[in-house]
């Protein structure tokens, strides 16, 4: 049986509903984006993932009117959006801070965006009524925003930027202010809401777990650039640089020089230190730099060295991250390198088979690791 | 107790330096004027006792009262303080709003030199700055002599002693009163709303309309309820740029006092004039209040 996968950006029919060509934008003498060229689908979640001051919120405010590419052009469905102001633009905001009318019931904040299209009372009171059941607001239609909770604030939120069937609905850090649990819970609600409406999601976020929960594409920013642009496991398991391995998620990185091998490349790191082996599609030369990133689940903790894995080194235990679920164990070899492993912690309040300063051996398969060139 | 400690000090205060001094200020007012030293009659005399007190309180009557309803003079006046202080707090309004929107969206670093220059000119006398206005507003004054060197004008203007010269000096003195709590209420505002409304298909116009002034609403009222008060019972001002022809209760009530020396009429004057001001007080102490429950 086949199944349809959605992956608009692998098919090269597909008309992209947002394109950015060549767009910078400058404030003064600072870049917050650096001539940046790439293309988001309809129906796609796509998150812009980054540090604080990466230029990912400016980004999102040229998308939504409030900033001019300084060079480059933004195409919305092929139309150059340059001279539509915010008011005109098919798109619509969440903001961070939710931005709801303090003066106006829940009702009427969800009924501010209808009401500016001239739409009759009918037509007002059908949709807001929609958008109250999508986002399970009924009861509190009547309410002032300072009278609900926090959650339910970013509810409103969401249903006033959707009232109006955008094309495209732009998320600033929508779930910053919800506590942890709130936060899980709303992030599937979001994935839901984003299925049964269709709309096009882009979402700015600097909570890496956030983005790959929810995203169907995440684009890992750095200094007003896009590293890297992919499913979030492809932006997982296939990190296209060092950045981006270090910033998803845990990882090892292993600085060395690679050589050549039968099938994969060997490669040499500190003196004393046994040669490791990675395959890799990226070529390297003899002798040239490399970066071998290493995620800790891939790597195993033993007490003997194992006979079946070639990539394997010695060290001791410095720390024991202890996650509940998972353990995370930081192993220091005699070269002073330290390598993270992670063991899930699969039988409850066993004895731990590993403690401090304990010598331990640490292993992985050649195609655990990816080799990187920077 | 200590809490029993904590509200007694304003209610001392305020029974003290309000409550006395309506009472007593009430008491003149149901007096009859007399040639002596007070100018009234009766006086509470303890040295008879019992007998004392009853017949100082057979002494009092609203006779004063029914004297103001007589004379068309006072109702005139109320009437005409009313009107002028309607019109002198719209402009007010008028004026204010624009400097204290500016104000709030002066970059960060100007705001505290803004708010400098608003309050700069409580520094000086009071009366100081209302002559000035004499000096600036006169036939041969500086606006005049400006306006005539400009060749804009042939015959100097006659701004003095005209309601205009009314209004121009309490919308230069009461400006602060207005321009503060306005601003206050739009420097509390959050910038994104405006974007948010402008997202949602407003034009700027529209969202100044929309979210600006219904979040600014509460400055307004806390404005114009500082303005109008004081107005109405505004004496220095219409005396002095006023003249003759400007009727404001303020100036009958001195009148009644010093010119006259009739104690219990203008005491009855001013108790009426309280009595209109009430009304307004309870409204701005409202405005105040529901402006606290939104708050918190």
């Amino acid at each position: 049986m086949s199944q349809t996968v959605f992956e608009p950006w692998n098919d090269p029919t597909a008309k992209p509903l947002i394109q950015f060509k060549n767009v910078t934008k400058r404030f003064g003498d600072f870049t917050a984006i650096d001539n940046q060229t790439f293309d988001i689908y309809e129906k796609e979640f796509f998150a812009l993932l980054g540090p604080s001051g990466c230029g990912k919120t400016t980004m999102m405010r040229m998308l939504a009117g409030f900033e001019a590419p300084t060079e480059g052009m933004i195409l919305l469905a092929g139309q150059d959006i340059a001279p539509i102001p915010p008011n005109k633009r098919a798109v619509n905001m969440m903001f961070q801070s939710y931005a709801l009318f303090p003066h106006l019931s829940v009702w009427e904040n969800i009924a501010f965006g209808l009401k500016r299209d001239n739409k009759s009372k009918d037509e007002i009171a059908a949709r807001v009524a929609e958008m109250l059941k999508l986002t399970r607001l009924e009861k509190f239609a009547k309410r002032k925003p300072h009278q609900i909770s926090g959650g339910q604030r970013q509810r409103v939120a969401l249903a006033r930027s959707l009232a109006k069937a955008p094309k495209l609905l732009l998320l600033d850090e929508p779930l910053g202010a919800l506590d942890a649990k709130l936060r899980q819970d709303t992030q599937f609600e979001l994935m839901d809401i984003q299925e049964t409406t269709g709309t096009t999601f882009v979402i700015v976020t600097h909570d890496q777990e956030e983005a790959m929960t929810v995203a169907s594409r995440v684009a890992v920013m750095d200094d007003g650039r896009i590293v890297q642009a992919d499913t979030p496991a492809r932006i997982y398991e296939m990190p296209n640089s060092v950045y981006v391995a270090d910033f998803i998620g845990e990882v090892t990185i292993i600085r060395g020089t690679a050589r050549r091998g039968d099938g994969a490349y060997e490669i040499t790191f500190a003196e004393g230190q046994p040669t490791l082996f990675a395959e890799s599609d990226t070529e390297f030369d003899n002798g040239q730099e490399c970066h071998l990133a290493i995620r800790p689940e891939k790597v195993s903790i033993t007490a003997q060295k194992p006979d079946d894995r070639r990539n394997a080194l010695e060290g001791k235990i410095l720390d024991i991250a202890y996650l509940g679920n998972l353990s995370t164990y930081h192993v220091e070899l005699s070269s002073g390198q330290i390598v993270k492993a992670q063991t899930a912690n699969t039988t409850r309040l066993s004895r731990r088979s590993f403690t401090w300063e304990d010598r331990v051996w640490l292993s992985w398969t050649d195609t655990a690791g990816i080799l990187l060139k920077g | 107790m200590r809490r029993f400690a904590l509200i007694a000090l304003p209610y001392a205060w305020l029974l003290a330096l309000f409550l006395v001094p309506f009472i007593i200020v009430l008491k003149i007012s149901l007096s009859d004027i007399d040639l002596a030293i007070p100018p009234y009659t009766p006086t509470l005399d303890f040295s008879e006792g019992w007998a004392g007190i009853k017949a100082f309180f057979r002494g009092l009557d609203f006779e004063n009262f029914v004297f103001l309803t007589t004379d068309d003079l006072y109702w005139k006046a109320y009437i005409s303080s009313l009107k002028i202080a309607l019109i002198a707090t719209a402009l007010t309004l008028l004026v204010g709003y624009p400097i204290a929107y500016g104000m709030a969206n002066a970059p960060d670093h100007w705001r505290p030199t803004l708010m400098m220059l608003v309050i700069l000119p409580f520094w000086t006398s009071f009366l100081i700055r209302v002559y000035s206005w004499m000096g600036i507003l006169s036939t041969e004054g500086y606006l005049n002599q400006f306006l005539l060197g400009l060749g804009l004008i042939s015959e100097p203007l006659t701004i003095l002693n005209t309601p205009t010269a009314v209004y121009i000096g309490i919308v230069y003195t009461y400006l602060p009163f207005m321009i503060l709590p306005i601003y206050s209420a739009l420097e509390r505002m959050d910038g994104s709303l405006l974007e948010a409304a402008e997202d949602l298909g407003c034009s700027r116009l529209k969202a100044f309309w929309l979210i600006t002034v219904p979040l600014s609403k509460t400055g307004i009222i806390a404005g114009c309820f500082l303005v109008f008060i004081p107005t109405i019972g505004e004496f220095v001002i219409p005396s002095l740029l006023g003249g003759s022809q400007t009727l404001m209760i303020g100036k009958v009530l001195w009148e009644e006092f010093f010119n006259n020396r009739d104690w219990p009429v203008a005491g009855a004057v001013a108790v009426v004039l309280l009595l209109i001001l009430i009304i307004p007080i309870v409204l701005f102490q409202r405005n105040e209040q529901k402006q606290r429950e939104l708050e918190g």
